[in-house]
């Protein structure tokens, strides 16, 4: 009994650690889908950047693990108003088909470019020696590196929570992903904002990606082999909400790890049923509003 | 989208020049003998875009699961061959479309009463799930080793598959001709029509009291059974199945074949795969990272500045030099 609650506690830390990550990765997508109805297959290429950012830094120029977590977000939101201003906006009134097909190009780009520079190979990351041990609590040990990461998503989608629902940014986004023509018509610039959000889920996306590094294992082929997690999490959740998704990226890292921990045999075969089911059961996301 | 060649107010007639594409294949069998193995996968491909061009141009129900159909016939066709000692080509070939068609009826009954991000997500999802059963159940799939011993009786007890490849070439181009055939008529028949209907404007569909949800379910079987068949082929020419036919990439270079080619214009999903896997076999091992970046370039140039793809610039050269006196 003391092992299988001692597995249980664990399955429930590591899991919550993964849907952390996802969360923080995924959530900039439900809010850009939100907003302006752009299916963004690539999101997945900026947590990929991000986790690329991260590991030189720390590799190749010895920057410090928090310095390199604040580059991973600065450089990855920067380049991703570039590209918004470049190419996203020039299709946010296109069709889906040209959306997807125009972000898995970008996908088919970034891989490239990825193995271009840094091989196939796996990067690995180094943790500073203050993250590196074990972490007591309740007479139990747990990874240092996986209680900073609950500890510091937690804040950072605390800020986030508080940004959209306290701020006036906040309150202009919540407008303008209920009723764009509204927005626009009460004096909202919603291509700036768009672009300001944009910029902010990327970097979120790339933070996550840099922060989960050590989890979601940073190399070329990352944007295709986690798409369907990022998809799952803002589908399931519902689309431009903050709570559904969180909720969503909670229960698919728990039942990840879950699956993984006890029935290996089935792999990720539970995750995607329960993700079909979801589905059937509210078209439009735990959170969504039905259509 | 702009005007596209099928339709019911067109000319029903095969033109002249529909015989094209058969002519080139036909005498590219005597004249590049040594070519024949890429010829029957190019084939394939085209059988296997066509099935995508129905529901993705024609219906406008945008997926990235179609793989799920095609990797369904290719392991049916690869466990009958392989585990059950069943090397009759066309009773695997059958038991390929059966395949596809039931799992299509299946989940496009489920699937298509969703839209947008959702329905792409549960293609996705289905896919996924197709992944993870090959991958799991080894004894009948090979797993990630995936499923050599692949043997095909001779066509009709009459017609060996050669090392040269040359009774596959044919076969495929039989195949695809019965396939395109059957396309074709679909797309300039009513049927054809009140699909492409469904694709500019659903509501008004629903309005005129058109069956929407049933014809979508209709056209999505069909697209899933010829993707069935398509993979089936893949499996007697190759004699060997891997987990690669469902993955998302391969899910992805279709659309990319299909895309350069042109959307809902049936000799798009002709004119795509030939040009991409030719270029592929030219280039892709020699400079694989130039190659992902040069397929990722393409895509993303041409959904801004050439949305019709390779036909659809062909077209706007045609009614330039038209508009000239």
């Amino acid at each position: 009994m003391e092992a299988f609650f001692a597995s249980l506690v664990s399955v429930a830390f590591h899991g919550t650690a993964l849907g952390m990550i996802l969360y923080v990765i995924s959530v900039g997508l439900s809010v850009t889908m939100g907003l302006m109805g752009f299916a963004n297959l690539a999101h997945g290429v900026f947590a990929m950047a991000g986790g690329y950012v991260l590991t030189t830094a720390i590799s190749r120029f010895g920057a410090p693990f928090p310095l390199a977590l604040v580059l991973a977000f600065a450089f990855v939101a920067a380049a991703s108003v570039v590209l918004e201003r470049l190419l996203y906006s020039r299709l946010y009134t296109a069709s889906d088909l040209e959306q997807v097909l125009f972000t898995i190009g970008l996908i088919f780009i970034a891989v490239a470019v990825a193995r271009f520079i840094y091989g196939t190979l796996q990067q690995p990351v180094v943790l500073p020696d203050y993250l590196k041990g074990q972490f007591a609590l309740l007479g139990r040990d747990f990874p240092a590196y996986r209680v900073f990461i609950i500890v510091f998503s937690a804040v950072m989608v605390g800020l986030l929570w508080f940004g959209v629902e306290r701020t006036r940014w906040g309150a202009m986004v919540r407008a303008t992903v209920d009723n764009r023509a509204m927005a626009q018509s009460v004096g909202i610039d919603t291509k700036r904002l768009f672009t300001l959000t944009f910029a902010l889920g990327s970097g979120l996306a790339g933070l996550g990606g840099g922060l989960g590094a050590e989890i979601i294992a940073i190399q070329p082929s990352y944007p295709f082999e986690n798409l369907v997690y990022f998809l799952v999490v803002v589908s399931v959740g519902g689309l431009g909400s903050l709570r559904g998704p969180f909720v969503a990226a909670l229960l698919i890292g728990i039942a990840d790890t879950a699956c993984k921990y006890w029935l290996p045999q089935y792999g990720a075969f539970p995750i995607y049923v329960a993700t079909i089911a979801i589905l059937l059961w509210r078209p439009a996301g735990l959170a969504g509003r039905h259509a | 989208m702009s005007a596209h060649a099928g339709g019911y107010s067109a000319d029903p007639r095969i033109r002249w020049i529909e015989s094209l594409p058969w002519i080139v294949a036909v005498a590219a069998f005597f004249a590049l003998p040594e070519y024949l193995s890429l010829g029957a996968r190019i084939l394939i491909y085209i059988l296997y875009a066509l099935s995508l061009d129905l529901i993705v141009g024609y219906a406008g129900i945008v997926t990235l699961g179609h793989s799920a159909y095609f990797g369904l016939g290719a392991y049916v066709a690869g466990i009958l061959a392989a585990k059950a000692g069943i090397g009759d080509p066309m009773v695997q070939l059958a038991a390929a479309a059966a395949a596809g068609a039931l799992l299509g009826i299946g989940t496009g009954a489920i699937i298509l009463r969703t839209k947008a991000l959702t329905l792409l997500m549960l293609t996705l999802a289905i896919t996924s799930v197709m992944l993870e059963i090959a991958n799991k159940a080894t004894a009948l799939t090979g797993g990630a080793d995936g499923l050599s011993g692949v043997i095909v009786a001779p066509i009709f007890g009459l017609f060996r598959f050669d090392i040269f490849g040359k009774t596959a070439y044919l076969y495929c181009l039989l195949a695809l001709l019965i396939g395109w055939w059957l396309v074709r008529k679909m797309i300039y028949s009513p049927f054809g029509t009140s699909l492409t209907g469904v694709r500019e404007n659903s509501l008004r569909m629903h309005a005129i009291g058109a069956p929407v949800y049933w014809r979508l379910v209709l056209v999505y079987t069909l697209s899933a059974t010829i993707a069935g068949v398509a993979g089936g082929l893949i499996t007697q020419t190759n004699q060997f199945v891997g987990l690669n036919v469902f993955s998302f990439e391969s899910a992805g270079e279709l659309l990319v074949m299909l895309i350069l080619g042109g959307v809902g214009r049936i000799y798009g999903a002709f004119v795509g795969p030939v040009v991409y896997l030719i270029a592929q076999d030219l280039l892709a091992k020699q400079f694989p990272e130039y190659w992902y970046f040069g397929i990722g370039t393409m895509l993303v140039l041409v959904v801004m500045f050439a949305r019709g793809g390779i036909l659809g610039i062909l077209d706007s050269i045609l009614v330039k030099l038209r508009r000239r006196p």
